[in-house]
């Protein structure tokens, strides 16, 4: 009812421009132009790697020009991973509690997919197992 | 949280089929959105039979002759019947498009005929345009100055006058705006293609003084950040514009001016 009798340019303008939203805009871009790159050095190195044992696998991601390079690409992509899914969240999740729940929980899935696969990479270049 | 079924009293149903023009040869089966707000219930697909040798070549043409030989209470806006008012727009097989640009021979089998999508209905193919309307009154469409009025008109170069093109020829008719799922899912805090190209007619426009605070009003993650280019506007639009690319103008800015 109180959105009935509102005005419809009150209900246009609701609670007014925020005056952001570029720099999510242009963290995506630069990010997604990042992962080109990335994602084709990363397929090379799965592709290098089909059906080598573990021996090697170790071997080659702890030389300091493989590690390095895969640590950004896990780090690019788990910032674009998050920007991205904060993005479908906004879209389709309206109630604020699911909403604000959903969107934290997403900021700390990707910093833990991050984190772990930067110490997976740095443990094996510092010569852990 | 995500609704993914129509509520139950939006279901469309199977509604009537009306007897075919006796004596006629060349008949159109039309099959058209109906509802009616003083009968309530929910919506029905009305079937009807056009005389093609009694009618003329459009979509809208059926229309009519279906509201003057048939069923006098078929409710839909129309005006120019030229695709210059944007009165007719509805969803025709499928596309959001004017009805009086629209042949029914551009069209094979039944001509089914819906509102615009996602809009509330007032009556059969009547949508509630108002939060569309009260949506362009927000960004102002029109040309703001602070200098003082010139004696004669505001001057503006041949160059200039062509960014205009491609923005100007809009006639509101929402169809690109209801084509857009990020309309349908976020009416409320999206502004929707054809409002956003409105706004960057005039942020393009070389004589507004306001463009600053035209983009302070866009910068918001639902305002403008909700075109995630899915480009339905530009594939529906029966003026042949580009929403989308107006969109993309604006995000453009909105990085030039702080890069």
């Amino acid at each position: 009812m109180s959105q009935q009798m509102r005005t419809p340019l009150g209900r246009a303008r609701g609670l007014g421009s925020a005056r952001d939203g570029t720099e999510h805009f242009w963290r995506q871009r630069v990010t997604s132009v990042a992962l080109v790159p990335l994602v084709v050095f990363f397929l090379m190195v799965v592709v290098a790697l089909t059906g080598a044992d573990h021996a090697r696998v170790a071997a080659t991601l702890s030389s300091f020009w493989i590690a390095i390079p895969m640590m950004l690409v896990v780090l690019v992509a788990a910032a674009h991973m998050r920007l991205g899914m904060q993005v479908i969240v906004e879209d389709y999740v309206h109630a604020p509690i699911p909403k604000y729940l959903l969107l934290m929980a997403n900021t700390a899935f990707c910093a833990l997919i991050g984190l772990v696969g930067v110490s997976a990479l740095l443990m094996l270049m510092l010569g852990g197992r | 949280m995500v609704q993914l079924t129509l509520p139950k009293n939006s279901r469309v149903q199977a509604g009537k089929t009306w007897p075919k023009p006796e004596g006629a040869t060349n008949l159109r089966e039309y099959r058209v959105y109906r509802w009616n707000p003083d009968e309530g219930g929910n919506p029905r697909m009305d079937t009807f039979f056009v005389d093609m040798d009694d009618c003329g070549p459009m979509i809208l043409d059926g229309l009519i002759w279906i509201k003057n030989n048939i069923d006098s209470t078929l409710t839909f806006r129309r005006s120019c019947r030229e695709g210059i008012c944007g009165s007719c727009s509805m969803n025709i097989n499928g596309l959001n498009t004017l009805a009086c640009i629209k042949t029914t021979e551009e069209i094979d089998g039944p001509v089914t005929v819906y509102p615009l999508p996602h809009m509330e209905v007032v009556k059969d193919l009547v949508p509630d345009m108002t939060l569309f309307y009260a949506q362009l009154r927000s960004i102002e469409p029109w040309l703001k100055t602070a200098t003082p009025e010139p004696e004669r008109e505001w001057r503006q170069s041949h160059e200039d006058r062509s960014k205009l093109d491609g923005l100007y020829e809009c006639i509101l008719c929402a169809c690109c705006s209801t084509a857009c799922p990020s309309y349908w899912w976020n009416s409320e805090r999206y502004l929707g293609p054809a409002v956003l190209l409105q706004a960057n007619r005039w942020i393009e426009d070389s004589r507004d003084e306001a463009t600053g605070e035209r983009l302070d009003d866009l910068e918001d993650p639902f305002r403008l950040y909700r075109c995630h280019t899915i480009m339905n506007c530009a594939q529906v639009c029966p003026k042949g514009l580009n929403p989308a690319e107006a969109i993309a103008e604006i995000k453009r800015k909105m990085v030039d001016r702080r890069t």
